[in-house]
């Protein structure tokens, strides 16, 4: 009994002298910064110590964390991504290499003798709770939005910015809506640029003259790429023999999308999925003697580093991607060796994106001359005209640059599996 | 008499807790004292309060368990999302619009009710959970699966992609499969969402007390006795099960109409919220409306005002759920809490004395 009660009481005081802290204004900038002050917190409610104590603990805190403000103010930046759930390999992926760009930064004088402050916020890949994260950050003073990374909750999230006159730079947000307003910018390929030119690829270069596209209708990536993929097709060289959807209810068995494919004859399978699935088409249409070109797009970046997958079956694959982990440009290499070094994980091109949003919002910041001490109002205005501007070298492209309309202009780059490694064509 | 007077008693306590809480929160709001995190939970803690107390109907009142309450809620918030879609420009009232949305979410939620219901509640048993559960996956896969435009020669429908849609240039494509809607007016705020609350607990806490309702909870204490005095099981179960469908829908049209983008993933509309809803049912108390109103709130709130954890208030966040449901529903601490009652209450009239 007594067990119980003090159980309650425990997780009430953590709650509560957790809740002392936010109220303080000031916030995290990692995830471990919280569980810090969970486990002090919890240690001192162990002690049987005043809640009030408590909450000045968690206080001291977070003026440690606000400690090391440089003269010219702090530039507050917002991420928002699903760092738990399903897609949280995405946002995860997104918060450690935004924290490495914001670090580096800091270290190098920082952005017009600003430092640069980012707290990740978690939306668990929903809309609804995407919403609720802008509004946490809002109420940290965020004044710039680097996020969110989901295509579904960065379409919801920048009706709430553009009322706001919030300026939004997403990492990967594709879906055409997620840029429709004009303080929103995004640094990956749109989704529907990525299947024209994956169609022009494969027509320009004459690949195939049967294609065979086995998509994930219920994902928004996939199908808004096939939709551009397939109308883009009719003005190319080669016909689709064969669309087959499957749903993320239903992706571990592909032996009915293979069959159809190899029916119609298909010389060339198009695969714009995610490598999880891809790895799992590989292998079966390698059981059925389907012997076909395999053809993707960003999706299928990582798929080398599935567990338990033969890097054989994956040999002769291309795909178009923004980045490739084991390029040997200086800028890759040094990206991978920090990122590795801190979270000891291969960085994917969500990471890459993220890098280079960071590093667009410092260009942009520079350009237009923002300060601290501006309105997050003026700051958006600011930047909008910095956005079209500014050409950014980064590691998903050299020489990107912006249009208006949020759309990054860069140029696709392929490549090619031989050997068990990415190799440009 | 004296019972009566405690019920409808009862009833006005729940009713001005609800307005006191509006009030409270409309005077902050407009002295500024809500952060943007609380302004932006408003709506959705109307959403699930309305889900809370419409499936407590079922689950409390009626007796039979549905677990596919979500999908009521994703018929409402499609049909309604679709409705203010297309007729953005033809119905520029906004609150007209959103009256129409909201009743158009209310009819096909409680169609399907009526579908669902018509089989399944004539057996005995079970079933219901079942058959709910099936009916919220199909339904989220279904709205999945839907692609439907429209141009200058009407609507276009497809279950394949949007390009067989065969639409003209200037043609729109308003349901893109998973996609889901983008694009619908936000017209909820938090004053509509409070005045459904009330609504939705003046029809529920009337039909518990009416005629009707006695019949309903006959059927729920025992069903041979009820069938013995010649209760239509039926039609009761039927009218119950209904109108808590229907609430559902009336929920999601305050749901979709918050956000710009609707989507039917596992998350908003999928099984675990379903599950969810029925969470905020136990813990608030089975058929008790006041209780679901509270759970449904704590419970909502409780993940965002936990984001200071991180990722570690998923953890917390169960740890809450465990103690609720020993403080709430344990014998041993129902014991304690008695005793404690009694302690105060002798030591209270010790003192007055």
């Amino acid at each position: 009994m007594k067990k119980k009660l003090l159980s309650l009481v425990l997780a009430m005081a953590m709650t509560a002298s957790l809740l002392a802290g936010c109220g303080a204004g000031t916030g995290e900038t990692t995830g471990t910064d919280g569980a810090e002050v969970a486990e002090e917190a919890a240690e001192e409610t162990e002690a049987a110590e005043e809640t009030a104590e408590e909450a000045e603990a968690a206080e001291e805190t977070a003026e440690e964390a606000e400690a090391p403000a440089a003269e010219g103010g702090v530039l507050k930046i917002g991420g928002i991504g699903p760092t738990t759930g399903g897609a949280a390999v995405y946002g995860t992926a997104v918060m450690n290499a935004a924290q490495i760009a914001v670090d580096e930064i800091n270290a190098a004088g920082g952005v017009n003798g600003m430092t640069l402050e980012l707290k990740f916020e978690d939306d668990e890949c929903d809309a609804e709770k995407s919403v609720n994260a802008y509004n946490t950050l809002k109420d940290w003073n965020m004044q710039v939005l680097m996020g969110t990374v989901t295509s579904g909750c960065c379409i919801a999230v920048a009706e709430s910015a553009m009322a706001d006159n919030m300026f939004l730079l997403t990492p990967s947000g594709s879906a055409v809506e997620c840029v429709q307003y004009d303080n929103a910018f995004r640094v990956c390929f749109s989704d529907p640029n990525q299947g024209i030119a994956s169609a022009q690829y494969i027509g320009a270069n004459a690949l195939a003259t049967k294609v065979a596209v086995i998509y994930d209708s219920s994902d928004i990536y996939s199908s808004g790429i096939y939709e551009k993929f397939a109308a883009e097709a009719a003005n190319q060289p080669f016909e689709i023999v064969a669309a087959e959807a499957f749903t993320a209810d239903n992706k571990t068995d592909f032996t009915v999308q293979l069959q159809k494919a190899k029916d119609a004859g298909a010389d060339l399978v198009f695969l714009p999925i995610y490598y999880t699935e891809a790895s799992l088409i590989l292998a079966q249409a390698n059981q059925m003697g389907l012997d076909t070109k395999f053809f993707g797009c960003d999706g299928l970046d990582g798929i080398l580093a599935v567990e338990n997958f033969d890097t054989a079956l994956a040999e002769g694959v291309m795909l178009l991607t923004p980045f490739a982990a084991d390029a040997t440009d200086d800028k890759t290499v040094k990206f991978v060796e920090a990122y590795k070094a801190a979270y000891s994980d291969t960085p994917n091109q969500f990471a890459a994106d993220a890098y280079d949003a960071i590093y667009t919002i410092k260009a942009a910041c520079e350009k237009a001359g923002v300060t601290a001490d501006m309105s997050t109002s003026d700051i958006c205005d600011a930047l909008k005209g910095a956005m079209t501007q500014i050409t950014v070298d980064g590691l998903t492209g050299d020489g990107i640059t912006w249009s208006a309309d949020g759309e990054p202009t860069k140029a696709p780059k392929a490549v090619v599996i031989s050997d068990g490694a990415y190799k440009a064509m | 008499m004296k019972k009566m007077s405690k019920v409808t008693k009862n009833n006005l306590i729940t009713y001005a807790m609800v307005i006191a809480a509006y009030i409270v929160m409309e005077i902050l709001l407009k002295t500024g004292h809500v952060s943007s995190l609380l302004q932006g939970l408003l709506v959705p803690l109307c959403t699930y309060v309305i889900l809370a107390v419409s499936l407590n109907l079922t689950v409390g009142i009626l007796g039979e368990l549905s677990l596919g309450h979500a999908g009521f809620m994703c018929v409402g918030a499609f049909s309604s999302a679709l409705f203010s879609l297309t007729t953005k420009e033809a119905i520029p009232n906004g609150g007209l619009r959103f009256l129409i949305a909201i009743l158009i979410a209310c009819v096909a939620a409680a169609v399907c009710g009526v579908i669902v219901g018509i089989p399944v509640l004539r057996l005995k048993g079970d079933y219901l959970a079942i058959v709910t559960l099936a009916f919220g996956e199909i339904i989220k896969n279904l709205v999945n699966a839907i692609y439907l435009g429209i141009d200058s020669k009407g609507f276009h429908f497809s279950m394949k992609d949007t390009i067989s849609l065969n639409l003209e240039p200037e043609g729109k494509v308003l349901i893109k499969g998973a996609q889901g809607i983008t694009g619908t007016p936000h017209s909820s705020n938090f004053t509509i969402g409070v005045i459904l609350i009330l609504i939705t607990l003046i029809i529920v806490n009337n039909l518990v007390h009416s005629r009707t309702g006695r019949a309903v909870m006959s059927i729920r204490d025992n069903r041979i006795a009820a069938e013995s005095i010649g209760i239509n099981i039926t039609k009761y179960k039927l009218i119950a099960f209904t109108l808590s469908a229907a609430m559902a829908g009336v929920a999601g049209a305050l749901y979709s109409h918050n956000l710009a983008t609707l989507t039917a993933l596992p998350k908003n509309f999928g099984y675990n919220m379903s599950i969810m809803i029925l969470v905020f049912v136990v813990l608030g108390g089975i058929g008790n409306m006041r209780g679901s109103v509270i759970a449904a709130v704590v419970l909502t709130l409780l993940p965002e005002l936990l984001r200071g954890l991180s990722d570690y208030r998923m953890l917390i966040y169960a740890i809450v759920l465990i103690v609720m449901m020993i403080f709430n529903w344990s014998p041993a601490v129902l014991d304690m809490r008695k005793k404690l009652a009694a302690k105060l209450k002798k030591n209270q009239t010790e003192k007055e004395a």
